[in-house]
């Protein structure tokens, strides 16, 4: 124990350091990559120093009157309690100010505002606590999980530079092309931000948010969800890697080749042996953490053996929800949307004939995507 | 003015009952407005120490402390409880207090629905803070409760929370209902609309938007209610709902709100100003007309908290440029009371103290929030910590030391003891010191692209979120100062206040002794 407690210690000394080496007390805004998020800028600019302005002129009046007219000094108070001409200058002219920054606010929010002749789109949804990036005119789409690992979060590690701005996959769109993105999300409301690109907007459940980025400058862009989601709204980063347009249509050209062979499998006829040859290793992957190498489940009692029981052995339907959309409450999450068609037909068809569950039955790709469509 | 002829007539009344019954079943507004006082300090030593819990976590990166499900709860619970329990009730007790004093009149018109509306607000906040100990845990979407984050994925204990939200609002309207009785009714003879003090003013008008937005509150979470409990999809877009309109009708409530929060602290420091600069409020009628102006506009904003909603550019720019135009009326005010203290005959006692703090860091807060205004900026500073600068600016500095200061001001009439000035000027300048420190690298952070309410943050926020918490744990601990100070002058330790202990100070309530008698105005005064 007290070993622990000091080792943690030195952890987070550790990571102290690291992290005030890191850190820059950046105290303004940035100027961004995009034409809008540098617009953005300038509009945030002027308005600090309008403020700046007024605040010299008003703190001025007043500290000079705080230094001057106190009763310690011996100063007298005067009697005056209004004066119209004052009165209404003071409010007229801040009503002028008003006007004059209301002008480029709008020409600016016109602009963010047109959607149209955009080059890529692409839809974003929102998941507790992940996004999703769908292609839409190539057919593919892929989920963005944080990779920052629990070690560093809970200070057993040292935290990487990209602490919590890490994703597995991040989304990839062509520099210098418009790209609008279609943004809803399948639970709660999320938003969807890159400061660099002064693009945010909500992703919400049964909308279709617009919003367009053109970006010249390839690299790699980072940002947040910016909603509240739910307990792991800080833990779902946005990466965006904007490539040069012969790098992106590579990527897009693997991507889309991958997308097919997918399809394919979907669409090829299946043998019970296949099925459950490639269910193995799905199986290896991504459930036997919990349910144990030969099924026989783990975690003490909490995670259930797949050992004859009747889901497993009997019931298809119900073994094909419960993989599918989880057990909502427990560990179990929801495979659907996590595996391929294949991967799911797979799995669970070795389920179903594996550590002695010999039913002989199986479930094809297909039928999984019957089912997730129905 | 008559004030003398008035200490006679309190030998016809009997004096407070003794024993628990006075507190349980007293009508009087001195003792509610006590315990509306004492209620919101409570509850502002709760919220706060949930402050703490989430400055502690942030101080560093990485989790340490609590977990994000309870980090969630923190946030949630901290916003209702300072805003429900801790703001609002502190004017409440204020206007209980003043009022009538302020007016003239023997009480509140309606002493029995004071009781009332008092006594449910310990049972709602009761029930609130309970949930912290249900399964599920309590609350955890925000003091906002968007839907469907509060409907289908909420924590079980969402229903009590619905509940204990009605409870409040019940109460709130209430107390308006008597506030507006109070001042139509019962001011003194001679005392016509433009000659009530503006404290009185800005309570009355605080009033209407209390009646005009509780039900829309209420409303709103009765919906939730359905939505979870009766099969309903208000909220539910699988069931044809839409998760926008909640927040359509949440700010619709939500803006007034603000100004709910900070109207009557503007007629505090309308009076405190101009007490210690010696010399009469610049403007008077034009603040009347501010206040007004601002509680009409407050209806016509509500969007600007969702421009990143996307709603049509039509409703963006109307929303933009009615919001824009807040600040012409906030200016007017802020210009007065900068004009008040022009060659006044200034001291600094702690009222006056906290008052010009007011001034100056309220305008920041409205600085920012003119920024936040101009749409297309606001789709940086949107839900970043740029944001809870902002509010924390208007509501702490603004609201809190309004309340502060109006503590100070009158505690001497409330308790007929003076409170230790150098007690009380420490527990500002720890309070201006530590709030500033804590919110104002709060700005840097919302620049640097901070989201708010999360758990733990990039590296790249370390270094301003340690000062800020630093800054938190300075302002929080001094809090305690201030309860110190109020025992103390509360049990009489200190020099005994006159009538009037302030020199500069105008107004009926100086004229009724220190302490002030447990009833006063039994014949009402005159007004020239
Ligand atoms: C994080 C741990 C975890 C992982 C990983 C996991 N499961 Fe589960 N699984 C559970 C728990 C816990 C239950 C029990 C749920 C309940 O209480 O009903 C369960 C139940 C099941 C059941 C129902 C068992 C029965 O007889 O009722 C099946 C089938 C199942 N899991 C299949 C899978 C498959 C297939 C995978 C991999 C794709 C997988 N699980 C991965 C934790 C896990
Ligand atoms: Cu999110």
């Amino acid at each position: 124990m007290h070993v622990h407690v000091k080792r943690a210690g030195a952890l987070i000394a550790g990571s102290l350091l690291s992290a005030s080496a890191l850190a820059d007390w950046q105290m303004n805004m940035s100027p961004g990559v995009t034409d809008t998020s540098n617009e953005i800028f300038g509009l945030h600019m002027t308005i600090l120093w309008i403020c700046v302005a007024i605040g010299v002129v008003v703190f001025g009046v007043m500290f000079w009157s705080i230094f001057a007219h106190r009763k310690s000094k011996g100063h007298k108070p005067a009697h005056f309690h209004e004066n119209t001409v004052v009165e209404i200058l003071w409010t007229i002219i801040p009503f002028a100010i008003l006007v004059i920054m209301a002008i480029p606010a709008t020409a600016t929010l016109v602009d963010m505002y047109d959607t149209s002749e955009s080059e890529v789109d692409i839809k974003v949804t929102g998941y507790q606590w992940r996004w999703k990036y769908d292609y839409i005119e190539d057919d593919f789409g892929y989920f963005s999980n944080m990779s920052t690992s629990r070690d560093e979060i809970y200070n057993r590690m040292e935290k990487s530079e990209n602490y919590l701005l890490d994703v597995d996959n991040p989304m990839v769109i062509p520099a210098g092309k418009k790209v609008r993105l279609l943004l809803t999300a399948n639970d709660v409301i999320h938003s969807w931000w890159v400061p660099n690109f002064g693009v945010k907007k909500d992703a919400i459940p049964g909308f279709i948010n617009e919003i367009w980025v053109k970006v010249d400058k390839p690299g790699t862009y980072r940002g947040q969800c910016t909603e509240l989601c739910g307990k792991d709204h800080g833990f779902m980063p946005v990466v965006v890697e904007v490539l040069p347009e012969e790098e992106y249509n590579l990527w897009l050209a693997d991507q889309r080749e991958a997308a097919e062979k997918e399809r394919q499998l979907t669409e090829k006829d299946w043998t019970l042996e296949e099925l459950v040859e490639r269910g193995e290793g799905v199986y290896a992957t991504a459930c036997a953490a919990c349910h144990g190498q030969d099924g026989s489940g783990g975690g003490g009692g909490a995670f259930p053996s797949l050992r004859g029981t009747p889901v497993v052995t009997e019931d298809i339907q119900a073994h094909l929800d419960i993989v599918v959309n989880g057990v909502s409450g427990t560990a179990m999450q929801a495979f659907g949307a996590q595996l391929s068609e294949a991967d799911l037909a797979a799995v669970i068809t070795y389920e179903r004939n594996a550590w002695g569950n010999n039913t002989g039955e199986m479930v094809t790709p297909k039928e999984v995507f019957d089912y997730k469509n129905q | 003015m008559s004030a003398v002829a008035d200490t006679h007539a309190q030998d016809h009344h009997h004096g407070p009952a003794k024993g628990m019954t006075r507190w349980l079943l007293t009508t009087n507004h001195k003792d509610i407005g006590s315990m509306y006082l004492i209620f919101s300090f409570a509850m502002f030593l709760l919220g706060g120490s949930m402050a703490m819990v989430i400055r502690a976590e942030l101080f560093q990166p990485g989790l340490q402390i609590v977990e994000p499900e309870f980090f969630n709860q923190m946030t949630t619970m901290h916003g209702l409880i300072m805003v429900f329990g801790a703001v609002m009730p502190a004017f409440v007790g204020l206007a209980n207090w003043m009022l009538p004093l302020m007016v003239g009149a023997p009480d509140m018109a309606l002493p029995r629905m004071n009781n009332w509306s008092f006594w449910l607000l310990p049972a709602a906040f009761l029930m609130l803070v309970s949930t912290l100990f249900m399964q599920g845990g309590a609350p955890n979407f925000g003091w906002t409760f968007y839907a469907p984050l509060s409907t289908t994925y909420g924590p079980p204990s969402t229903t009590f929370f619905i509940f204990a939200v009605h409870i409040m609002g019940i109460s709130s309207i209430m107390g308006a209902i008597n506030v507006i009785a109070t001042i139509l009714n019962m001011r003194a003879p001679g005392m016509t609309l433009m000659k009530m003090p503006l404290f009185v003013w800005t309570w009355l008008i605080t009033a209407f938007l209390l009646i005009a937005v509780m039900p829309v509150l209420a409303g709103v979470v009765t919906m939730m209610l359905m939505d979870i409990n009766f099969g309903t999809s208000f909220f539910d877009a699988a069931g044809g709902g839409d998760p926008v309109l909640f927040q359509h009708v949440f700010w619709f409530f939500g803006h007034p709100e603000v100004y709910i929060m900070i109207l009557p602290a503007f007629g505090v420091v309308s009076h405190i100003i101009p007490a210690f600069a010696r010399k009469p409020l610049f403007g008077y009628a034009s603040m009347v007309y501010a206040v007004g102006a601002i509680a009409l506009l407050s209806f016509l904003v509500w969007a600007h908290h969702m421009f990143t909603v996307g709603i049509p550019i039509f409703g963006q720019l109307f929303f933009m440029y009615a919001t824009m135009l807040i600040a012409v009326p906030t200016g007017v005010k802020v210009f007065n009371w900068v004009a008040t203290m022009f060659r006044g005959s200034m001291t600094f006692e702690t009222p006056m103290l906290f008052s010009v703090a007011f001034v100056i860091l309220f305008t920041i807060g409205g600085f920012s929030g003119l920024m936040l205004a101009i749409a297309p900026a606001d789709f940086q500073y949107h839900d970043t910590y740029f944001v809870v600068a902002h509010f924390h600016y208007v509501l702490v500095p603004g609201a809190i030391f309004g309340i502060f200061a109006a503590a100070y001001y009158w505690l001497p009439k409330w308790t007929g003891t003076m409170y230790d000035e150098t007690l009380g000027k420490t527990h500002f300048w720890l309070s201006f010191v530590g709030m500033n420190l804590a919110f104002f690298p709060m700005h840097f952070l919302g620049l640097a692209g901070m989201p708010r309410r999360i758990p733990d943050y990039a590296l790249q926020f370390a270094d301003f979120n340690m000062v800020s918490s630093v800054g938190a744990f300075m302002f929080g601990a001094t809090q305690l100062l201030f309860l110190f100070i109020v025992v103390k002058c509360v049990r009489g330790y200190g020099e005994k206040a006159s009538a009037k202990p302030w020199e500069g100070a105008e107004g009926l309530e100086w004229t009724v002794p220190s302490p002030a008698p447990y009833h006063t105005f039994a014949t009402p005064p005159d007004v020239k």
